[in-house]
């Protein structure tokens, strides 16, 4: 497969296509617009937690296929989650697509994440893939109502 | 002069064939991503000429020195080296005189430069600057920075859905309030060619002079400052085939000397004291410290680059694979050319129905194919047209109608990933 191919893989295509959790939330408990001032990638990610979890996940916004396939199978992998475990779902996730994963190794245990691993050969893209993922790490860590990526 | 005569490239033929240009880019001829490399991203920088990198080479190699100050015979060659491109560039410009050429880092600092010497000195409260919607970020950034700090105020000249600035608005927005105009040679984003002789002529009528941000302008066609009658012209070297890092600011030598410093230094003084510090004389008075002096040099061998070339011919290519690619383009479903002035250089900017620039750029670049996307330093004229960003590729006179072919099958190929 090539390395287009590898990058733009049919997980990604098809949440490209059809994103998953793409609305407002009215009832979000927090809210972060996450801006990429190098390409124009804007999204706000809307978190509702309750206690400690993430009851529901949405983003709203715009971007490139890698950055909105990521927001799309982000907000589905880490709703019900723990704020501990998205955040170390963030963690798996960066390195998957920082090349910090040795392939000989697999990605399977990383489920659907794994799709992005073909990311890692396009560093010009990482900050696409992981835009929302710094985002939501904002809205779990910080008080900081707006990030980008520079 | 034995010293003078190796500054000269090695002999160039009176007027090169366009065609056989080509292999005179050594980049030119690599493979990248497997493939023969198809670089249409001229417009944020050219490549490089052999006879360019020699020149710079030969410079550190046998001359480098610093200039303007040694009495040593290497110093006295790097002064001569450097100083001749100063002569190269009022001839290549036809400016009236050298001392209208200031050596700068680029046009960015060439119209900073102008922003904050002649800006601080002549703008005050209720003072406007007129740019236009078409600039690139160093051109409204300085002058906003240079508004805020004297009370005055930015106004912009609209354009049309084509790119074209309105005229009628344009003589509207000059009033007693203008204080200074600036404007783009040729749109970055675009590729709209303003007619800036006539709007320069329109300024002059209410007396106001005007900036011509020419970056895009001296790669693409010859410029005459005098026949413009620009004020102030300010151009990259390494978008016109030299190096990264120099530039030139030309201005009128009355307007320059009426102007304060833009930065303190060595260089630019006559002598100094604790008390006071007499400043040079043009055009030394803007060149505070050591310059790029291999970067000049390097300017200089891509003057005499361009010299040997016949632009008339170098004109009509580009039109050619302009108009080549705009009916390629135009004829892939799914493609929205943006930017449809009559008046256009070899910029094309485009988007895809459904599909980012920035996929668009990452699928072309596995088919070796260099192009800019996104907002190309250029915010306004994208949110003019309501896009976050555009893909574009910028030709250059190397570029030929085969790599036009080889972007349209990349396109293809783009929406047969993502579509």
């Amino acid at each position: 497969m090539s390395a287009v191919n590898e990058l733009y893989q049919e997980v990604i295509l098809d949440h490209n296509r059809s994103p998953r959790n793409c609305r407002p939330m009215p009832d979000a408990t927090k809210s972060v617009e996450g801006f990429n001032p190098l390409c124009g990638d804007h999204y706000t990610v809307h978190v509702k937690m309750r206690e400690n979890v993430l009851a529901d996940v949405s983003f709203e916004g715009a971007g490139c296929a890698i950055s909105k396939a990521s927001a799309s199978v982000m907000s589905s992998e880490v709703k019900g989650k723990t704020k501990e475990e998205a955040e170390r779902l963030f963690r798996d996730f960066h390195d998957l697509v920082t090349g910090k994963v040795d392939a000989d190794e697999g990605f399977e245990r990383y489920g659907r994440l794994a799709a992005f691993a073909g990311v890692s050969e396009f560093p010009a893209r990482v900050k696409c893939a992981s835009l929302a993922w710094h985002t939501l790490h904002a809205a779990l860590t910080s008080d900081d109502p707006r990030v980008t990526t520079e | 002069m034995e010293i003078l005569a190796h500054r000269i490239p090695e002999v160039l033929p009176a007027a090169m064939s366009v065609a056989g240009c080509r292999h005179h880019f050594p980049l030119l001829r690599q493979w990248v991503n497997g493939k023969p490399l198809v670089y249409l991203d001229n417009a944020a920088t050219s490549q490089k000429p052999q006879v360019v990198i020699d020149a710079m080479m030969r410079y550190y190699e046998s001359e480098n020195s610093n200039i303007h100050r040694g009495v040593h015979t290497l110093s006295e060659k790097a002064t001569q080296a450097y100083e001749s491109v100063r002569g190269k560039v009022a001839h290549f410009l036809n400016a009236a005189s050298e001392r209208e050429i200031i050596f700068v880092r680029g046009t960015t600092e060439a119209i900073n430069l102008v922003a904050f010497s002649y800006g601080r000195k002549a703008l005050g409260p209720g003072d406007e600057v007129l740019i236009s919607a078409l600039e690139h970020h160093s051109n409204i950034v300085p002058w906003q920075i240079a508004c805020e700090e004297r009370g005055a105020k930015l106004r912009v000249v609209p354009m049309d859905d084509r790119g074209e600035l309105i005229q009628e608005e344009y003589a509207k927005l000059l009033t007693s309030r203008t204080k200074l105009v600036a404007l783009t040679h040729v749109s970055n984003a675009l590729g709209t060619v303003n007619p800036v002789r006539e709007m320069i002529a329109e300024a002059h009528r209410h007396g106001i002079p005007v900036l011509i941000d020419g970056a895009q302008g001296v790669p693409h066609m010859p410029v005459d400052v005098r026949a413009l009658d620009a004020d102030f012209y300010a151009f990259s070297a390494h978008k016109m085939f030299g190096p990264t890092g120099v530039g030139i600011l030309y201005g009128k030598a009355e307007l320059l000397e009426s102007m304060p410093p833009y930065q303190g230094g060595g260089d630019m003084i006559k002598s100094v004291t604790f008390e006071k510090t007499t400043y040079s004389d043009l055009p030394h008075k803007f060149e505070a410290g050591t310059p790029n002096i291999g970067g000049g040099i390097g300017l200089g061998a891509a003057i005499d680059y361009l010299n040997a070339l016949d632009m008339k011919a170098v004109m009509a290519h580009e039109h050619d694979l302009l108009v080549y690619a705009t009916e390629q383009l135009g004829g892939i479903e799914a493609v929205r050319i943006i930017g449809t002035a009559p008046r256009k250089a070899g910029v094309i900017s485009f988007v895809m129905e459904g599909i980012h620039p920035h996929d668009i750029g990452t699928i072309l670049d596995a088919e070796g194919i260099a192009i800019r996307t996104g907002h190309h330093c250029a915010q306004p004229v994208m949110q003019r047209y309501g896009l976050p960003a555009t893909a574009r590729v910028s030709f250059a006179f190397y570029n030929t109608k085969e790599e036009v072919d080889a972007l349209v099958k990349g396109l293809h190929r783009v929406k047969e990933v993502l579509g």
